[in-house]
């Protein structure tokens, strides 16, 4: 299987699927010419042209409208954010039009639409480049949101949004774009709303998603170390949520530190200790702990960011406290 | 330079077909009834929510949708029930989802400010000021990127013209070649604020080369201007995808919706009663009736027909089921 960087396995998943279905277009700021500002659309432009590979101006409200616009006339639009900092410009047509409009019409007007760009914090951008946006984005009912951690979740993810009927949120981790991976060539569809175990363990459950995958991988490598056996369970949608996934697995390890780059107030993690509380309660044998971003706009100094952000060192604490480690 | 007011010469309003007029006038009747039957049965509590009126600005959905094709498309914001019934929706269907019946346009679930029927190319009812001019430019595309000669023809108000929405739209249809008519029904109020009073251009038809686009400043009180200006923009669509902005200059002779008042702190009852002498079903109504087209016995029998036509919707809504406890929970999501 080739090796593949998250940047690429995306850029694979649109070539395909936009070689599949004529209906399939891309509009963004930066992504025809300028070959994509994390180069996710590299090359597309030349194979497809500007008919379908179309540069917007910086003008996020108007170009997520006219996808929407386009949907209900029929077409399956990919909207690209730089990156979702910039698409909180355009929630009004995400949340007013596209996740809607369906319901609205009584079922009239399906809106198959793709709303993806890099997500969460990268290194030192300040505290409005640095934020992760999916408590925001699943809360909405009447969209779906994805939030890869590989490569080949990224693909496989990517396709089956295209190919879904409704408005699905893609959140790209900017952090992971050069990470590499195993992806499968052709066709490889990931279903929505199915988690995935990244690793099996027994001793307690790491919930995570997109970029904390990685973060959860590594405090299980060390908390290997220390003869706790963690299982790292990817969520890899967000809605739906694989709720019978998460019971399985703390039904198995009766512990449970969910892992996110958001910050905790009504983040994703609050989302999942409810389900824990409510269908997993009597296999408990501790109470939940989440690590998150600490609850402030991101610094710029490279420590202050560094303590901001969620750490293996912060999830292996969790851990060991909801094993009565420490 | 202030745009110029165009008006068909005389001789050419009556070379619009005479059949087309008199539907035309049945159109503007259908509305204005409808409208007033519509505000009896809020004022009975039967009808809840928001609901804006269009009784006065009849002339512009009329002119507007008069000028299309029948797959041609039709979007537009809250105030829209004028829109609806020129595309052709029955009133039964307008009336029974006002109602929030079932057998409503949008199965109950839309109400006053959310009409849809995509049988007719009819793509809302839109509840966020601005919010549905950048779909419009996107049907526009969709259009073009198909290889099709359809138009979209999108209405707003003038209040609209203020967000950032707007003018974002503007731009792309332009750039892009987006055949849209953008038909800014200015009823000089954006619900309680005189439009002057929050606009440093006034004359929304200036806005349109910004973004080298054509306009035209139209008078909305008369239906066969109306369809002539949008003769013309729909020519430069078809053929180019040009996209056309029409600021029709109208007014609406009740509240802003049917909790607010026709007059008091933002505008004068004599400007209102003024305003009313200008109505546009009066005004084609004389014209026909000076031709000789029709006399009173026939625009009676018109009225007559297009009241029982009303009265037959508002026993068909209030006969209609709701819908099912079981339909809270469908169209969410699609298939």
């Amino acid at each position: 299987m080739p090796t593949l960087t998250f940047r690429d396995a995306l850029n694979q998943a649109l070539r395909e699927e936009m070689q599949r279905d004529e209906q399939v277009f891309l509009m963004g700021e930066e992504v025809g010419v300028y070959q994509g500002a994390y180069k996710v659309s590299r090359g597309l432009l030349e194979e497809f042209g500007p008919r379908r590979i179309v540069d917007t101006p910086i003008a996020e409200l108007g170009f997520a409208g006219m996808g929407v616009g386009a949907a209900m006339a029929g077409l399956r639009p990919v909207i690209e954010f730089m990156t979702w900092n910039f698409a909180l410009l355009a929630l009004d047509q995400i949340v007013n039009a596209a996740a809607k409009l369906l319901y609205m019409s009584g079922g009239q007007f399906p809106i198959p639409i793709v709303f993806r760009g890099p997500n969460g914090a990268a290194l030192q951008l300040g505290a409005q480049h640095s934020q992760a946006w999916e408590s925001w984005l699943a809360h909405i009912p009447g969209l779906k949101v994805v939030a890869p951690g590989t490569p080949a979740d990224a693909k496989g993810l990517l396709k089956a949004a295209i190919r879904d009927n409704n408005p699905v949120i893609v959140l790209e981790g900017e952090m992971l774009y050069n990470t590499k991976g195993e992806v499968p060539e052709g066709e490889h569809l990931v279903p929505i709303g199915v988690a995935d175990v990244k690793r099996a363990g027994t001793d307690v459950t790491l919930v995570c998603h997109s970029k904390a995958v990685s973060t959860a991988l590594k405090a299980a490598d060390r908390l290997a170390e220390q003869d706790v056996q963690a299982e790292v369970l990817d969520l890899r949608s967000l809605r739906p949520m694989d709720e019978a996934a998460i019971v399985a697995s703390v039904a198995k390890t009766n512990r449970c530190v969910v892992v996110e780059e958001g910050w905790p107030f009504c983040g994703i993690g609050a989302q999942v200790v409810d389900v824990i509380q409510r269908d997993a309660f009597d296999h408990l044998d501790a109470p939940v702990l989440r690590v998150t971003q600490a609850d402030v706009p991101m610094p710029y100094n490279k420590f202050l960011e560094r303590a901001a952000k969620p750490s293996p060192e912060a999830v292996v604490a969790a851990a060991r406290r909801v094993l009565y480690r420490d | 330079m202030a745009p110029r007011l165009t008006s068909a010469p005389a001789a050419a309003k009556h070379d619009v077909a005479l059949d087309l007029r008199k539907t035309m006038l049945r159109q503007m009747l259908l509305i204005r009834r409808f409208e007033e039957k519509a505000a009896e049965a809020y004022a009975l509590g039967k009808i809840g929510g928001f609901c804006h009126l269009y009784i006065g600005q009849e002339a512009v959905a009329v002119g507007v949708i008069a000028a299309l094709r029948s797959d041609d498309y039709v979007i537009s914001s809250y105030r829209e029930h004028g829109q609806a019934l020129a595309r052709g929706m029955s009133a039964n269907a307008l009336m029974a989802e006002l109602h929030g019946k079932a057998t409503g346009c949008s199965g109950g679930k839309g109400g006053s400010m959310h009409l849809f029927d995509a049988t007719i190319g009819f793509l809302g009812g839109h509840g966020i000021v601005g919010g549905h001019l950048p779909l419009a430019a996107g049907v526009g595309f969709a259009i073009r990127y198909r290889g099709g000669d359809q138009v979209c023809a999108c209405f707003f108000g003038d209040a609209a013209v203020n967000i950032g929405a707007f003018h974002e739209a503007l731009n792309m249809s332009s750039v892009y070649k987006c055949p849209v008519i953008y038909v800014c029904e200015n009823n000089r109020y954006g619900m309680g604020t005189a439009f002057e009073r929050v606009a440093a251009v006034t004359d929304v038809a200036e806005h349109a080369c910004s973004y080298d686009m054509a306009a035209e400043l139209v008078n909305g009180m008369d239906v066969l201007d109306v369809y002539a200006a949008t003769q013309r923009a729909v020519a430069r669509a078809r053929k180019h995808g040009h996209p056309t902005l029409l600021e029709v200059r109208t007014y609406r002779f009740m509240g802003h919706s049917m909790s607010d008042p026709t007059h008091g702190v933002y505008r004068t009852k004599e400007e209102v009663e003024e305003e009313k002498r200008r109505d546009p079903i009066v005004r084609l109504s004389e014209q026909l009736t000076g031709e000789g087209a029709l006399d009173t016995a026939a625009l009676e029998a018109l009225d007559a027909d297009v009241v029982a036509e009303v009265e037959a919707s508002l026993r068909f809504a209030e006969e209609s089921p709701d819908p099912q406890p079981g339909d809270l929970t469908t169209h969410v999501l699609a298939e």
